[in-house]
């Protein structure tokens, strides 16, 4: 292995080797206050890797063209692709990580034995979410996904009450049944193919396959299905999305939030390098797969979260909506690039995924930010608990409701634009129907997310409130003291800065996001 | 050249006075609101500082063409963010931010003690900030942004008093009659929308502003791309937008409404700035116009007619700042038919040296407002001996209205007429010669209606003020006038007030000649007709010469105005002198008001006599009523067209077809909700099987209904 190999995969390796050292520094130092702040400042190396490799590639985020920084002959050969749209998700990652850690300085007092724990497995998590965005080849591909997935669930277990442990073991048994059915699917597909690379598979695939059977065999139609299932519970889609609302409600928020966002977006990355290494032959296949997936996702999300009474399992529930949403985009992918005018609208379809994760990144964070710091306060997540929050909390009250709008897709807001994005896409690519159930939804959605509104702003002051305000509120007087939390509030305000930001100088990033696909190899860069 | 960041700043500071004012003061810091003044101020003195400089910079020839930055792209057009600076822009921001400065200055004096005079300010540096980032825009889709702005600016500060019903109803008025024309403005940029293929193919940005007069140039290779009839219909489409704002027939009758705003705001917006942004915009698409005669054909006539026609309404209002309303109605009317007529550089001159004299007006009419505690000028009267000071700069700036050499109105309104007189426009001679006849006339009218406001406000004896006119709407059972205040102390205003006027007056004396030498080689330091040539500049082509000073022209217009003195002098001074001293009914005023059960015994009791016009017998009656415009608008096309008709069709629509269809989807969806709940059960095993279940209808649905649609 050559220096130039550890370089490459450096920003995964600085960001699994801060992990470990902060489990370390956890038994040295006594002050654990620290912790936070050392998490924070060494997720500039990991950043700082990120950039240095983005400088090698010709035009940075903004250039064009597929260039790959693993060498032909190199041992990593094959298994990883250091390139733009790997690492469009490695900023995405390390960003959101930084946010949540900031927004969770004060949470984590409440977890006062498992501190160091809690930032070394966040951070395990993250390298692994790294990996993710750059594997090309199965093994890999799969050692990152549970190297994404198993530290979560033991954050998810973390706290001293049975909703927690019920999170963690739902999240580990559902986890284990998925990732068996991922295994399965590429087993089938090594079998079929004789290469568990990306570009194996796909070279194999271009051999002559039976015209009478979807994706040409059926032993591919059958790792497909296996493996889109499998993928489903990373995106939170479904028919694996049943584990969402437990999880969201149980666990501890700082981790819920990176799991919401940052998670997704990888499962995202992983379906797209999927989809354009090796499948881009079957596109209406696919395409109408995934099309009836984000349907059924999107409705089902909405309408049950109409029901709901606990925001956070809300949440969980316009979480597999938004699911549904991106996946819009990435049936459109499949659909666009066979279309006869020489894959005009290639890059279409999988930027407008890009652009609508960057949004709900923003906007999702937001939310939950809000949701932890309003928590802490009035020791409750139940949405009729939320009466009279703006008039004690004005500006908990404002971020958490831009966040919902924002949701919703109401202008000026980033998702507004990604919406516009991604349905323009679908219309594109003759996937009309899928946009207009779609728009339907977005108002069905509009439902759940102004109740809560409704609630912080016009009703009365609820018990809890009352409470806080007295300071006599359910939580212990050791986090209450801590209210003040500065960077739960700098967090807040940063993220909903980005939230109206992106619905109004959304032009770059559509342009870093085009710019990002175009590694992807079935995309002809425009 | 000015580097952009500080032409950007220009508009950038009122807004940051905005941000922190309505985001930092107004919920955090209420016990400081008078701060909110002081930092208007200074962000605009700034803004003005930037403004000359950008003026003088342009003035001696500096580049300044700044590339736009694209905010949306959308192939063949794109929506940008850019600064256009030429040398209309540059005299727009000198007039926005010097005008805007002194009265905000004069609102610390007149806004004084008024609980919500943070939310003022705000509200007045919204405007600024979008009257003047209006001025700079560069693309037309930017300018129409701005143009909305002002637009809602102007009535937030119209319903300012908001629990005045009349306020409200005046705010909502202006709002949609405004509306109104701004629909053709919005179809003229959707055309050019719709119509980017042809400009890309020029290889022109069809939003973006130098491009589209460029597109309307015959002399560009290949021929104009916006031409004939289609270039007439985008023109018309401004002008709508235009007269709009700038109150031109028949979509005037909001701007008198618009008086119940604060005074400053009147001054500011309904007189110096907002209502020339009407003005502005068939300026900046001048290039357009030019090429379009039956357009400017339009513009010349309905810009004559609004001239004479709302002199003719100023004649008869007992309000003073109506009386005001409809003479800037008429003025804006004088500067629309100069740009029909083809005069470009003189409408603009007007507009600068309107600004100053209308201005200070306003200001006037609120100083006389602060010491009689109202506004209708009958009960005014006498002022002159208490307010020495409002009463000569008042007389500067009606005389300077009038057009009495050798105050600046003179100058612009001799431009005006001058260009109607020789008629060398691109218009027929038959419009030119139409429109001289009604501007002649609007002078005449004008000095009338001026000089009768000067003598009904302070000549003869004061006639009770406030407190009379509310006790004589409560003896005749009358319903309370608003805006009116028993408190009359009849003194000068305050110094804070007085100084912002004497600074506007200044300028109603001087710019007209300053800025625009004749005769000399330079004054100053200005060269002659340096403001004609200045401004002239700007338009892409054909320049005009600029006419010498026409000797005929100025002494029929100064004898005109004379003779409008003279007639208000012998129909209100004299009537009015003549008529019972006051002071000597004092006391059966007293009796009057005791009698009626009311406890004043402020003044007598109904000293007016008849005005004079009242003899006038129907054509009074109609100048009265306004024409009938309002009865139109109101009676006929809202109650009967519009709410019976049209909104009693959606409303019936609305009611049975999109109700019903919320209330099903609403309940279809809590049903499917209750469902999913149920499934919803918590036991893992069932999560589990979920899971296997869906990749299990994965397969069979591929098997079952799926054939190789791709590859």
């Amino acid at each position: 292995m050559s220096p130039h190999d550890i370089f490459l995969i450096s920003p995964q390796l600085s960001m699994a080797a801060l992990g470990l050292l902060i489990i370390l520094a956890d038994l040295v130092f006594s002050r654990k206050g620290l912790l936070t702040w050392l998490a924070l400042v060494g997720l500039a190396l990991p950043l700082a890797f990120t950039l240095a490799q983005l400088a090698q590639i010709s035009g940075g985020l903004m250039g064009s063209g597929d260039q790959n920084l693993v060498a032909e002959a190199g041992i990593l050969h094959g298994s990883l692709s250091v390139d733009r749209f790997g690492l469009f998700f490695n900023l995405l990652v390390v960003v959101s990580l930084a946010l949540v850690f900031l927004a969770s300085a004060d949470y984590v007092k409440s977890l006062p034995r498992l501190r160091g724990e809690f930032f070394g497995l966040m951070l395990l998590s993250a390298s692994g979410m790294m990996l993710l965005a750059s594997a090309t080849e199965l093994v890999a591909i799969y050692v990152a996904l549970e190297l994404t997935t198993l530290p979560l669930v033991a954050i998810a277990a973390f706290m001293p009450n049975s909703r927690s442990s019920e999170a963690g073991m739902k999240f580990l048994i559902i986890g284990a049944i998925s990732s068996a059915l991922t295994l399965y699917g590429m087993a089938l597909l090594y079998g079929f193919s004789g290469s568990t690379t990306l570009d194996g598979i796909a070279l194999a695939l271009g051999g002559p396959l039976r015209d009478d059977v979807s994706f040409g065999s059926y032993a591919v139609l059958a790792a497909i299905a296996v493996l889109t299932v499998g993928i489903a519970f990373k995106l939170s889609a479904i028919p694996s999305q049943m584990w969402v609302p437990d999880v969201y409600e149980g666990a501890p928020i700082p981790m819920v939030a990176f799991l919401s966002v940052a998670s997704k977006a990888v499962a995202f990355a992983l379906l797209l390098r999927f989809l354009y290494s090796g499948f881009l032959l079957f596109d209406t296949d696919w395409g109408m797969l995934l099309a009836i997936l984000a349907a059924i996702s999107m409705t089902v999300g909405n309408l049950v979260a109409i029901a709901q009474s606990n925001i956070r399992r809300l949440l969980g529930y316009s979480t597999i909506a938004h699911a549904g949403y991106i996946l819009v985009g990435v049936a459109a992918v499949t659909q666009g690039t066979g279309s006869a005018d020489g894959g005009n609208f290639a890059t279409f379809g999988p930027s407008s995924v890009l652009f609508y994760l960057v949004a709900y990144v923003a906007a999702n964070l937001t939310a939950f930010f809000a949701i932890l710091a309003i928590h802490s306060r009035i020791g409750s997540d139940l949405i009729e608990e939320y009466g009279g929050v703006f008039r004690r909390f004005p500006f908990l009250a404002a971020t958490l409701a831009l966040a919902l709008v924002a949701l919703i897709g109401v202008p000026p807001t980033g998702i507004f634009v990604g919406k516009i994005y991604l349905f323009l896409a679908a219309v594109k690519s003759e996937l009309a129907w899928l946009a207009l159930i779609g728009a339907v939804n977005s108002v069905i959605s509009a439902y759940y997310y102004v109740r809560i509104i409704r609630v912080m702003f016009m009703a009365p002051e609820s018990e809890s409130v009352a409470a806080s305000a007295l300071g006599t509120a359910a939580v212990d007087a050791e986090s209450n003291r801590s209210m003040a939390s500065w960077p739960t509030m700098v967090a807040l305000a940063l993220t909903a800065i980005c939230t109206v930001l992106l619905g109004v100088v959304f032009g770059p990033v559509v342009q870093v996001a085009e710019a990002a696909v175009t590694a992807l190899p079935g995309i002809i860069p425009q | 050249m000015v580097a952009e960041p500080l032409v950007w700043a220009i508009f950038l500071l009122p807004l940051l006075s905005f941000l922190l004012i309505s985001l930092v003061i107004r919920p955090l810091l209420n016990r400081f609101a008078a701060v909110s003044g002081y930092l208007l101020i200074a962000s605009l003195a700034v803004s003005l500082l930037l403004s000359v400089i950008v003026l003088l910079r342009l003035a001696q020839g500096a580049d300044s063409s700044y590339a736009p930055h694209t905010w949306i792209d959308l192939g063949d057009a794109a929506i940008e963010l850019g600064i256009l600076l030429d040398p209309v822009t540059a005299i727009m921001l000198l007039v926005v931010s010097g005008v805007s400065l002194l009265v905000q200055i004069y609102s610390l004096g007149y806004m004084r003690g008024d609980p919500s005079i943070a939310r003022y300010f705000a509200y007045m540096s919204l405007f600024t900030a979008s009257m003047l980032g209006l001025v700079l825009s560069a693309n037309i889709v930017q300018l129409y942004a701005f143009w909305e702005l002002v637009g809602l600016s102007s009535y937030l500060l119209i319903g300012f008093w908001h629990d005045r019903p009349s306020a409200a109803a005046a705010a909502k008025k202006a709002f949609i009659v405004t509306r109104i024309g701004d629909v053709g403005f919005l179809l003229a940029i959707i055309y050019l929308f719709f119509h980017a293929g042809e400009f890309a193919a020029a290889g022109l940005n069809p939003l973006h502003i130098p491009d589209i007069w460029q597109a309307a140039q015959p002399l560009a290779s290949g021929g104009a791309v916006l031409k004939g009839t289609a270039l007439t219909l985008v023109c018309l489409g401004i002008f709508a937008g235009a007269a709009g704002k700038s109150g031109q027939f028949p979509l005037h009758s909001w701007l008198p409404d618009a008086m119940e705003g604060p005074t400053p705001v009147s001054a500011l917006i309904h007189a110096a700035t907002m209502v020339a942004a009407g003005v502005f915009l068939v300026a900046r698409f001048f290039p357009l116009f030019q090429e379009a005669r039956e357009a400017m054909m339009v513009v010349a006539l309905v810009g004559g007619f609004t001239a004479f026609a709302a002199a003719t309404l100023g004649l008869v209002m007992d309000d003073i700042k109506r009386v005001m309303a409809y003479s800037t109605i008429s003025q804006l009317g004088y500067m629309m038919a100069a740009l029909g007529l083809g005069a470009f550089g003189p409408a603009l001159f007007h507009l600068f040296t309107h600004a100053f004299f209308k201005a200070l007006l306003f200001l006037g009419a609120g100083s006389v407002n602060h010491a009689s505690g109202t506004f209708n000028m009958r009960y005014m009267g006498g002022l002159r001996t208490h307010m020495p000071w409002t009463y000569v700069l008042l007389l500067v700036g009606g005389l300077s209205l009038v057009g009495i050499a050798p105050l600046s109105g003179f100058w612009s309104k001799d431009e005006i007429i001058t260009a109607a007189w020789l008629g060398e426009g691109p218009v027929d001679p038959w419009v030119a010669r139409t429109a001289l006849a009604l501007l002649v006339g609007a002078a005449l009218l004008t000095a009338f209606y001026t000089f009768r406001m000067v003598f009904l406000t302070f000549h003869g004896e004061f006639r009770g003020g406030g407190a009379q006119e509310l006790a004589d709407a409560e003896a005749s059972g009358r319903p309370q006038p608003t805006a009116v205040s028993s408190e009359a102390h009849l003194a000068e205003s305050p110094g804070v007030m007085v100084a912002p006027m004497l600074a506007l007056a200044v300028g109603a004396m001087l710019a007209g000649y300053v800025a625009n030498p004749q005769w000399v080689k330079s004054l100053l330091g200005i060269p002659a007709h340096w403001f004609s040539y200045f401004v002239e500049s700007a338009v892409l082509y054909g320049h005009r010469e600029t006419p010498p000073f026409n000797w005929a022209v100025a002494g029929i217009s100064t004898a005109v105005a004379l003779a409008g003195i003279l007639l208000a002098y012998l129909l209100y001074a004299r009537v009015r002198n003549a008529g019972p001293v006051p002071a000597a009914s004092a006391e059966a005023g007293g009796e009057d008001s005791e009698a009626s059960g009311h406890g004043h015994a402020h003044a007598p009791p109904a000293p007016q006599q008849a005005d004079p016009l009242e003899r006038g017998g129907v054509v009074y009656t109609l100048l009265s009523r306004k024409y009938f415009v309002d009865e139109l608008y109101e009676g006929l096309l809202v109650k009967r067209v519009f709410y019976r008709y049209f909104a009693g069709i959606t409303d019936w629509l609305d009611r049975s077809l999109v109700d019903g269809i919320v209330d099903f989807t609403g309940w279809t969806t809590r049903q499917f909700g209750r469902l999913a709940v149920q499934l919803q059960t918590g036991q893992v095993q069932f999560y589990g099987a979920v899971i296997v279940l869906g990749a299990v209808l994965i397969l069979v649905g591929y098997i079952a209904f799926g054939t190789r649609l791709g590859g």
